[in-house]
């Protein structure tokens, strides 16, 4: 088995991975007699605890990770949960002026701040929580780095402040607001914001085929898993997944081509245009800008598209969509997909579902991978789509498209507020909910700058380099449907 | 009759789309379109002989824009007038 520590970024994702893991290994060895006596013993031992004031708070923790590998609260629409107790009640205090305060003669800190919110009592600056906007102005100006922001790493990583801190001082997501991008679960320090995983679910479809003799199950990949399994080569990494039950690999790259196509069409139509294949992009236009709802796409996402070319021609089968983001649990469970995808399952459960069934990727035999144009491969990463856009529509002789590629939350809301108030000089909104696109998704295994080179060098390795040929197999499936 | 074309990285990389095109034309060109029924698939199992066929459930091997003509006339064709 790899080394973990090169798999994974942070402690709280092996965590996530142990429960998932050993869930996954008892559904099919049947290993433990009570899951949730005898995993939380495993992962946290004693005597001595290594995470929590004592063992027993750990264990508890452990049985609340526990029910979300299982699926999670069914009443809660959102797929991201805060466990109560695993909650550190982390402190709020805003700007904090910390005792390494010299209480110098120049007061960057009392110039800096817009709101004359800081005054110098006994030579020591002190901040008026009634004035004070939160700016963190001051904490930069500050020669000594005295003084701190003391914001929650959940609220703070949360663009659309769906997080709030409840009266027991436990962080409340407002489902309301909420976009489910998964910041938040990436984020939290403590492993309190965890995404409910489908994983048994994708088992009993597994299962339910029959080794593919009732029906096949195919998997769709996201583009974004290149830069992932670094242990490995993506092509042992296929043979994996296939060894898990499924019938055939197939890229949603490949939808991604059959996207773009729609997606110039209907720029066409209409002029201006935003992207939908990113949910939590489209959740946040529908929760925050309503009035703009009408320029998204009307086009399905890649995965969709992946999903519907791949069930015209096998009417029978059944679609797993693995990938590096927490919003796709939810997106395919809208009406709008259609039952197209009958699971999602992240990075991280892939790496625990492989694990658990002890298929070792590094290992393996290599199977190809080759379905998609350069173009469909580039979508994980931001700008991918707005580079493609471009080329699509002159290969399509439509003409004027101007691409923005808005990379993450914050850049998606000031360009729509332009675009709001008629002030936008683009016509093409290429919209991603997380920093850099994709491949640096909140279920990614890890996360770095170098993951874009890896995007970059599959784009280019594809056999295909225009869209043509993944058209004319959407247009074929069309035709035998009819 | 269906006749399947495996669309699978396989088969892709040996050129599935020059044999669909093949395919259409030659349908076309012996008039079997409402006879024929050209079809995509992906993945058939037998990667290591491909690009794969099945002409109603009977698999093909070693498909290529040369051979297609021959194929289509000695093993789809007979099977519909036959």
């Amino acid at each position: 088995m790899p080394d973990n520590k090169r798999i994974f970024d942070t402690a709280v994702q092996k965590l996530k991975y142990d429960v998932l893991k050993a869930v996954i290994r008892n559904e099919y060895e049947h290993c433990y007699e009570n899951l949730y006596i005898d995993v939380p013993k495993e992962i946290s031992p004693g005597p001595k605890a290594t995470m929590r004031c004592c063992v027993f708070k750990e264990r508890a923790i452990v049985q609340e990770r526990i029910k979300l590998a299982l699926g999670g609260n069914k009443s809660n629409p959102n797929v991201v949960e805060v466990i109560d107790i695993a909650c550190d009640e982390c402190p709020i205090g805003g700007i904090f002026v910390t005792p390494a305060c010299r209480g110098c003669i120049v007061h960057r800190c009392q110039e800096v701040c817009p709101k004359e919110a800081i005054q110098i009592i006994d030579h020591r600056a002190v901040v008026d929580k009634s004035k004070c906007i939160e700016c963190g102005k001051c904490t930069q100006a500050c020669p000594y780095g005295a003084i701190i922001a003391q914001k929650r790493p959940c609220v703070a990583s949360c663009k659309v402040k769906a997080i709030s801190v409840g009266e027991d001082k436990k962080a409340v997501i407002d489902n309301d607001k909420c976009i489910m991008c998964g910041a938040c679960v990436y984020q939290c320090p403590f492993g309190a914001v965890v995404d409910k995983s489908f994983v048994m679910d994708a088992i009993r479809i597994l299962k339910e085929s029959e080794n593919g003799q009732k029906y096949h199950v195919y998997a769709v990949i996201a583009p974004s898993i290149v830069s992932q399994f670094k242990y490995a080569k993506i092509e042992q990494v296929v043979s994996g997944i296939r060894r898990l039950g499924f019938h055939q690999v197939v890229e949603a790259a490949l939808g991604a081509d059959i996207t773009l196509y729609h997606e110039a069409q209907e720029w066409k139509e209409k002029g201006v245009l935003t992207t939908s294949c990113c949910p939590s992009f489209v959740m946040f236009v529908e929760k925050n800008f309503p009035e703009l709802a009408k320029y998204v796409s009307h086009s399905v996402s890649p995965m969709v598209e992946a999903a519907m070319l791949i069930k015209r021609t096998d009417p029978a089968g059944k679609v797993i969509f693995i990938g590096p983001c927490s919003s796709k649990k939810a997106e395919f469970r809208l009406p709008k997909t259609k039952g197209a995808i009958d699971c999602v399952l992240s990075f991280e459960e892939l790496q625990a579902f492989l694990d658990a069934r002890d298929i070792d990727v590094a290992s393996l035999e290599e199977t190809v991978l080759d379905n998609a144009s350069f173009y469909g491969r580039i979508f994980a990463k931001s700008g991918g789509i707005a580079q493609g856009i471009a080329d699509v529509a002159q290969e399509m002789g439509v003409e004027g498209v101007k691409p923005l590629a808005m990379n993450g939350i914050d850049e998606c809301r000031a360009a729509l507020t332009r675009l709001k108030f008629n002030r936008a000089t683009e016509n093409f909104f290429e919209g991603m909910a997380c920093d850099g696109g994709c491949l640096n998704g909140a279920l990614c295994l890890n996360h770095g700058p170098k993951n874009v080179v890896d995007v970059d060098k599959y784009g280019a390795s594809a056999k295909e380099k225009t869209i043509g040929n993944s058209v004319k197999l959407y247009q074929l499936s069309l035709d035998s449907e009819k | 009759m269906v006749l399947k074309v495996c669309v699978g990285s396989s088969c892709h990389l040996r050129g599935s789309y020059d044999v669909i095109e093949e395919m259409k034309r030659l349908i076309r060109e012996h008039g079997m379109e409402g006879k024929i029924d050209l079809q995509a698939s992906f993945c058939m199992g037998n990667c290591q002989n491909g690009v794969s066929l099945k002409a109603d459930e009977v698999l093909l091997h070693n498909a290529n824009k040369e051979n297609c003509e021959e194929l289509f006339l000695t093993q789809v064709l007979p099977k519909i007038k036959g």
